[in-house]
């Protein structure tokens, strides 16, 4: 789905733009006004594309107090560049991360969709930070992909491929980031009616280890995390 | 007066670390590789577990003072995040809430996620990120201590930023992506991931101190990140509006003077360090002074 007609299908108006890869804007839902960054085209995140998105959160907390804020996430990931390396990207993008944080603690509602691609870094301080990330079923969600994988760990494609098949931490895909509990739910039927129970769902803490366990796609992080706790 | 040999922490184990950085005997390990908790992926892999996956956490006192801690174990997986050892950390963090130490050190050293597990080690990292905040929130400093031969890359070189403080010895390394990896990326134009000089000045502790990435650099020595440790606590950084806003401008200016740089010996040099060839082959006390110098000079 392009980022055009996605935002048609969330919101009744808005007056998002697009700058290069990055979106942003306002929309309106129900009469009621909601902030929108995000990027498209599979950007890479870089230097630039991180602190332009944690810029218009801030301004987003400062201008707009409690304003909803709806992360639209489309990245192939942090830019793998020597520049951004030496400018200390990693930075910058935990920036966007503690951004993201303070807005939520403001108490703006931070709401991630993965509306076509996320890979590893470019999500971690986007979408995964949100109070809830959600994805568009045609979505996908990896790290990497399986003949990478099989490099990287040296065990056989087929093997890992048939391991997926009942591990849902192996293989990319949206389904299996639903079973880990990572993302809350796809999104499935009308956007408009799924943001407005995104919307309405009551803040709370971190409960993806929970959810993960629940429907059995990470089965050790919650109790792993509770018994270290509590101890 | 007697001398105390340093023991270096890049080639310490984790639980060395743990041990001559807090007070001797004062460490008591939660979930010790007694209790036998692995990753299931691993296994499932037929790759070899190790009994604490990776990462050492538990309390223990530094100066008198109670501490929680983590380590992680470079010589594991090179410190991957997976399930289990991100769950570590997460527990840890959340036990700060209750516990309220007068602070929590994390001992990092990864390549960031484990790739092994990757789907769940990508949700664990950022389940440690929020945790880590909540504790920042709660008024807690979280101090990581970097310094061991594997770096701290990835999904851990986020998390390093999301803490109150940072310290660094000159042979640790923070950064996103590996060398490696932008060069099978780009090519070994973009990144020569074998020229060490290179690699050493774009990651290493001393860029990252001179350009303020971390904020204090000690010698490959675990007594100095002791003291560095204890001069850290209590001193919880608050995250508000205003010091975000400042990071934001901090941010944007390193971008508008450096941006254009092609290597850190032109950083160095715009930022005004007299002699930026010079500085692979000065001692950590040499360093400071440079930024030292460089404040004064701005005040």
């Amino acid at each position: 789905m392009t980022w055009q007609d996605l935002l048609s299908a969330l919101f009744d108006t808005h007056a998002v733009q697009r700058e290069g890869e990055l979106l942003h804007g306002s929309a309106e839902l129900d009469g009621r006004m909601l902030a929108v960054v995000g990027t498209t085209d599979h950007a890479a995140i870089g230097v630039e594309l991180a602190l332009a998105q944690a810029r218009l959160v801030l301004q987003t907390v400062r201008e707009h107090p409690g304003r909803p804020i709806v992360l639209l996430v489309d990245t192939q990931g942090q830019r793998l560049r020597h520049r951004d390396e030496l400018l200390g990207i990693n930075r910058y993008m935990a920036h966007l991360g503690c951004c993201i944080e303070l807005a939520r603690r403001r108490g703006h509602r931070v709401i991630g969709l993965v509306y076509d691609q996320a890979l590893s870094g470019g999500f971690i301080t986007s979408g995964l930070i949100a109070d809830a990330c959600y994805a568009l079923p045609q979505a996908e969600i990896r790290v990497m992909r399986l003949p990478a994988m099989a490099r990287v760990t040296k065990i056989d494609e087929a093997r890992l491929e048939e391991l997926s098949a009942s591990n849902p931490v192996f293989a990319p895909g949206v389904q299996n980031y639903v079973a880990m509990g990572g993302i809350q739910s796809l999104w499935q039927g009308d956007l408009r009616t799924e943001l407005r129970a995104a919307l309405a769902a009551p803040p709370g803490g971190d409960e993806r280890a929970a959810l993960g366990a629940q429907r059995g796609g990470r089965r050790l992080a919650a109790e792993v995390a509770a018994r270290v706790r509590d101890a | 007066m007697t001398l105390a040999i340093p023991l270096s922490f890049a080639e310490s184990t984790a639980r060395e670390r743990v041990e001559h950085l807090l007070d001797p005997g004062s460490f008591e390990e939660l979930m010790p590789p007694a209790e036998r908790v692995t990753s299931p992926h691993l296994e499932l892999l037929g790759v070899p577990s190790a009994f604490d996956d990776g990462v050492v956490v538990g309390a223990g006192r530094l100066a008198g003072r109670e501490v929680l801690v983590a380590a992680q174990e470079g010589a594991f997986m090179g410190g991957g995040v997976g399930e289990v050892h991100g769950a570590k950390l997460v527990g840890l963090l959340r036990r700060a809430l209750r516990q309220r130490p007068a602070a929590v050190l994390v001992l990092a050293e990864s390549g960031g996620v484990r790739l092994h597990e990757a789907n769940a080690g990508l949700i664990a990292v950022s389940e440690v990120m929020r945790a880590l905040l909540a504790v920042r929130e709660a008024g807690l400093p979280v101090v990581m201590l970097i310094g061991g031969a594997n770096g701290c890359f990835g999904g851990m070189g986020l998390v390093a930023r999301c803490a109150d403080r940072v310290v660094m010895s000159d042979v640790g390394r923070l950064a996103m992506s590996g060398p490696e990896v932008i060069e099978s990326s780009h090519g070994v134009e973009e990144f020569d991931s074998r020229d060490r000089g290179l690699v050493w000045r774009t990651t290493g502790g001393k860029h990252r101190y001179l350009m303020g990435d971390c904020d204090v650099l000690v010698e490959d020595d675990i007594a100095a990140f002791r003291t560095a440790a204890i001069e850290a606590l209590d001193a919880a950084v608050p995250l508000t509006l205003e010091s975000l806003e400042a990071e934001q401008a901090l941010l944007a200016d390193r971008l508008a003077r450096y941006g254009d740089c092609r290597d850190a010996l032109d950083v160095w040099g715009r930022a005004g360090v007299p002699d930026p060839a010079a500085v692979p082959d000065l001692e950590a006390d040499a360093v400071r002074a440079l930024r030292g110098a460089r404040r004064e000079e701005a005040a």
